[in-house]
């Protein structure tokens, strides 16, 4: 099993760039919100996976990279793409400031102080923040994206850039795991005594697996407020982060595999069983409630080291 | 002076809520040290609950209307007593030797089960209460006209948590729960049976969190599917703010956390009242993380 798994990613990626040439604009829409929620969920992987850390407020870090794009863009006519590092710095910059004081909580404390930033996010952009955010209606008519002169318009070239930053991710996240860094979050997650008493200092890896994790989902931010050129506040509502908490957990904590295909089930699934919508959070909650029973380890978890 | 006296007569009443919903967290995690995130759901279905019997039974024009939501608070929370018992079984009990993480995403996922059956049984739209029924009454109490409704629910409350907190501290089973709450293993080697202590703290909770609900809908009139979680944090953050498993802490936190909210949109500003309540939460986590009557939790934060 082992084995076959870089076979199988490797049809998968290639599946995945011939796509577009079988599929319509619908299924290639889904494909691409599937795309942004793999990254958001990548991120939040990021923290809640390898470092461990409950945060259930990531719909706040991308909700500050798609407003930060939006203002930057609708104000100062910066094009699009070149907010992608000004946003994912917004985002990060927030988390470091929010996470600082709060980052030593243990876990469910952490996950009740997260739904608060998020909420408090939201409620600000909501009451206009500084003039800034445009209320409850959000902003509109951010310029569409522009990539080498050629302007992003269609779905299908919407759908390049966006699993070519999930490709991008995955190749950056895939490495930094395996770096020195990644080691020292994944001894956090397991053992946080011992890994300080190894001489790791955890407030300094804490805060930066947020910051990273955090600035990424900015990014991610961008690119949504680019597809959509609108933003508003209900886009970033609690249950975004519920969804992306759930990514991660159904597909096992710290297993980028398992991740991406969470994020096809979880996003996809619901598109194939349209009459059945309304009731997708209930079928949702239950999967949460046995796979806590039956695989707490995810789909696909990461294999130990 | 009217003004304020206005507010903060309206901040108890809706702090009594928040204590009544924040025993049940408080309870929970006194014998457990787990967060109970499908509490507030329940508190919903308090209140959903109450308005379909309301409705369907029509208690109030046989029995008149004081009887009449007294069997209703008695039929409410014992029914949703029984669905926090059956939540025990199916969501936490197997997961009781776990790690927390698997606790909590057992917690959310039965949040969010909860939550929406209750939206595929009666719809997403705010559900209303019949105004009919409900006493529309003032009282006039030394020159401060008062809602009849606000004082029942301020009375009605201080009376449930009184009842409660002699329990506890005075009967055999209270002692028995306090004892489950500071050492299971200690306790059960006295001869308790620490499984039937959670099974009642999973009745009691959600008894009153349902109450609460009832009150919910009977005060404001209206109801939605959503609403529990807001209620949920809410009632949370003043458990933490009384000190998380101390019981007269849930109180003061309620009441507290009520008035500071009610206050704070009447003078601040009522855009950031939801906003308001997070603040309170992360600020007593990052300055006094035990509440302001608490002590157990240091070795937990």
């Amino acid at each position: 099993m082992k084995r076959f798994q870089p076979f199988a990613m490797a049809l998968f990626a290639a599946l995945l760039v011939v796509a577009p040439l079988f599929l319509n604009t619908y299924q290639i829409d889904v494909l691409n919100s599937i795309g942004l929620y793999a990254l958001l969920a990548l991120s939040l992987n990021l923290i809640l996976g390898e470092a461990g850390l409950f945060n259930m407020g990531h719909a706040a870090f991308y909700a500050i990279g798609a407003y930060a794009s939006a203002i930057l863009n609708t104000r100062y006519q910066i094009p699009v793409l070149w907010t992608l590092p000004l946003s994912g710095l917004a985002a990060g910059l927030f988390a470091l400031a929010v996470a600082r004081p709060v980052v030593h909580l243990r876990g469910d404390y952490l996950l009740i102080v997260t739904i608060g930033v998020g909420e408090i996010v939201r409620i600000a952009l909501v009451n206009d923040v500084f003039g800034l955010t445009g209320g409850a209606n959000g902003i509109f008519g951010i310029s569409r994206p522009k990539l080498f002169g050629l302007v992003i318009r269609q779905p299908q070239e919407f759908y390049y850039l966006i699993w070519g930053f999930v490709a991008l991710t995955i190749f950056l996240f895939l490495r930094l795991k395996r770096s020195r860094f990644g080691r020292a979050l994944n001894y956090l997650r397991e053992d946080e005594v011992a890994a300080e008493g190894s001489g790791i200092n955890t407030d300094y890896y804490k805060l930066a697996a947020f910051s990273l994790g955090a600035a990424w989902a900015g990014m991610a931010g961008t690119l949504f407020a680019a597809k959509m050129t609108i933003v508003s506040p209900e886009s970033f509502s609690f249950w975004e982060s519920v969804l992306l908490f759930m990514i991660v957990i159904l597909g096992g904590a710290g297993s980028i595999v398992g991740i991406l295909l969470a994020a096809f089930l979880v996003i996809g699934l619901p598109e194939l069983f349209r009459e059945f919508a309304g009731a997708r959070m209930l079928v949702f909650g239950l999967v949460m409630m046995v796979m806590m029973v039956v695989r707490p380890q995810g789909l696909l978890p990461a294999s130990g080291r | 002076m009217e003004e304020f006296l206005q507010q903060l007569t309206n901040g108890l009443a809706v702090g009594g809520i928040y204590a009544l919903i924040a025993l049940g967290y408080t309870m929970v995690y006194g014998v457990l040290k787990l967060i109970n995130f499908a509490h507030g759901d329940l508190f919903t279905y308090g209140a959903y609950l109450g308005l379909t019997l309301l409705t369907s039974l029509a208690l109030t024009d046989r029995l008149g209307f004081i009887l009449g939501v007294l069997v209703l608070v008695l039929m409410v929370a014992g029914l949703v007593a029984i669905l926090g018992a059956i939540l025990e079984r199916a969501a936490y009990r197997p997961l009781r030797e776990s790690p927390r993480l698997s606790a909590v995403v057992s917690a959310l996922g039965a949040s969010i089960f909860l939550q929406n059956t209750l939206m595929l049984i009666y719809g997403a739209r705010f559900q209303v209460y019949p105004d009919d029924i409900l006493p529309t009454a003032t009282l006039n109490i030394f020159g401060l006209y008062l809602p009849l409704m606000r004082v029942l629910i301020v009375l009605a409350s201080v009376v449930m948590m009184i009842a409660l907190y002699l329990f506890i501290q005075k009967s055999r089973i209270g002692t028995a729960i306090r004892a489950a709450a500071i050492d299971q293993g200690a306790a059960r080697l006295m001869g308790i049976d620490v499984n039937r202590v959670i099974l009642l703290v999973f009745l009691l909770g959600p008894a009153l969190g349902g109450v609460a609900g009832l009150m919910v809908g009977l005060y404001y009139g209206q109801v939605n599917f959503t609403m529990g979680w807001v209620y949920g944090m809410k009632a949370f953050t003043a458990a933490i703010l009384g000190g998380i498993g101390n019981i007269p802490g849930a109180m003061v936190g309620g009441l507290l956390l009520g008035v500071i909210e009610a206050l704070g949109a009447a003078y601040l500003s009522i855009a950031w009242k939801d906003a308001l309540a997070f603040c309170v939460l992360i600020l007593i986590l990052i300055i006094r993380p035990t509440g302001l009557l608490g002590e157990r939790v240091a070795d937990k934060i």
